[in-house]
């Protein structure tokens, strides 16, 4: 399992700014091992976030996607300690939520 | 005849131990529509083929779409900030396309009604490139690229 995501989500006026680094290899499938073995593509697929159970973003996502991705948007709405959730599902089937509370 | 039965066996043992899954809850009709990943799309290697693959095959230029936080010279290609704001209504979706990159789709952003059309993340540049952000809105397609000098290319080893 991966390691958890750091998300920051802080509510200023009506809307709330999400912020999140996920952990993650993002590995392109184009670059070789030491052997001159190609190192197969491993890379987050899907993202979304939610807030109060409400899909707020949806992503699908490339192999260009920096590693240890970065992402943030804001949406409107959203009050001090409403829940944040986020779920990435990489090529692999593997899949992470973490949870946030407004701040 | 024999090898036909047994055929006819596991076809009919692998039916119904499926059935038997969508049964118990394990695998619900709708998992695989719920996570949709836009394989033909991500899998092109032209620009008109991308766009087309997005469904917006003959976007309108359009200056409502902004760059911000995106530096005209990247010195590491492995990591490239990439913020995109789109000022036309309506917005339904933000992709990011690089040109020179081996499959040009970086990422796909949906964004429903309430979510402001402005997205910020990192990606990887293979080279000097130019990048696209391709919007919908109200179901037509606009298009604004930016080019970015790459100084240490991202895909290498």
């Amino acid at each position: 399992m991966a390691d958890p995501m750091k998300i920051r989500a802080s509510a200023a006026g009506d809307s709330t700014e999400v912020k999140v680094l996920m952990s993650h290899e993002m590995e392109t499938g184009q670059r070789k091992d030491a052997q001159g073995q190609t190192i197969p593509a491993w890379f987050i697929q899907n993202v979304v976030v939610t807030w109060n159970g409400r899909t707020v973003l949806s992503a699908q996502w490339g192999t260009a996607v920096a590693k240890n991705p970065f992402l943030s948007f804001k949406f409107k709405g959203g009050a001090k300690g409403d829940k944040i959730a986020i779920t990435w599902t990489d090529n692999r089937g593997d899949k992470r939520t973490d949870e946030a509370l407004i701040a | 005849m024999d090898g036909k039965r047994r055929a006819i066996l596991k076809s009919g043992g692998g039916a119904t131990l499926l059935g038997l899954l969508t049964a118990a809850g394990w695998l619900k009709p709708g998992d695989a529509s719920a996570q949709t990943w836009n394989k033909a799309a991500f899998d092109t290697h032209s620009l008109a083929d991308t766009m087309k693959a997005l469904g917006g095959g003959d976007p309108a230029q359009s200056k409502d779409i902004v760059f911000f936080q995106t530096p005209e010279i990247a010195e590491n290609g492995a990591v490239v900030p990439i913020g995109i704001t789109s000022n036309i209504p309506k917005t339904e979706s933000i992709a990011i396309l690089i040109e020179k990159n081996p499959n040009l789709l970086a990422a796909v952003f949906d964004i429903p009604a309430g979510t402001d059309a402005t997205i910020s993340t990192r990606v990887k540049m293979a080279q000097s490139s130019n990048v696209y952000a391709l919007v919908r809105a109200d179901g037509k397609y606009y298009v604004a690229a930016k080019d970015i000098k790459v100084t240490l290319g991202g895909c290498g080893g």
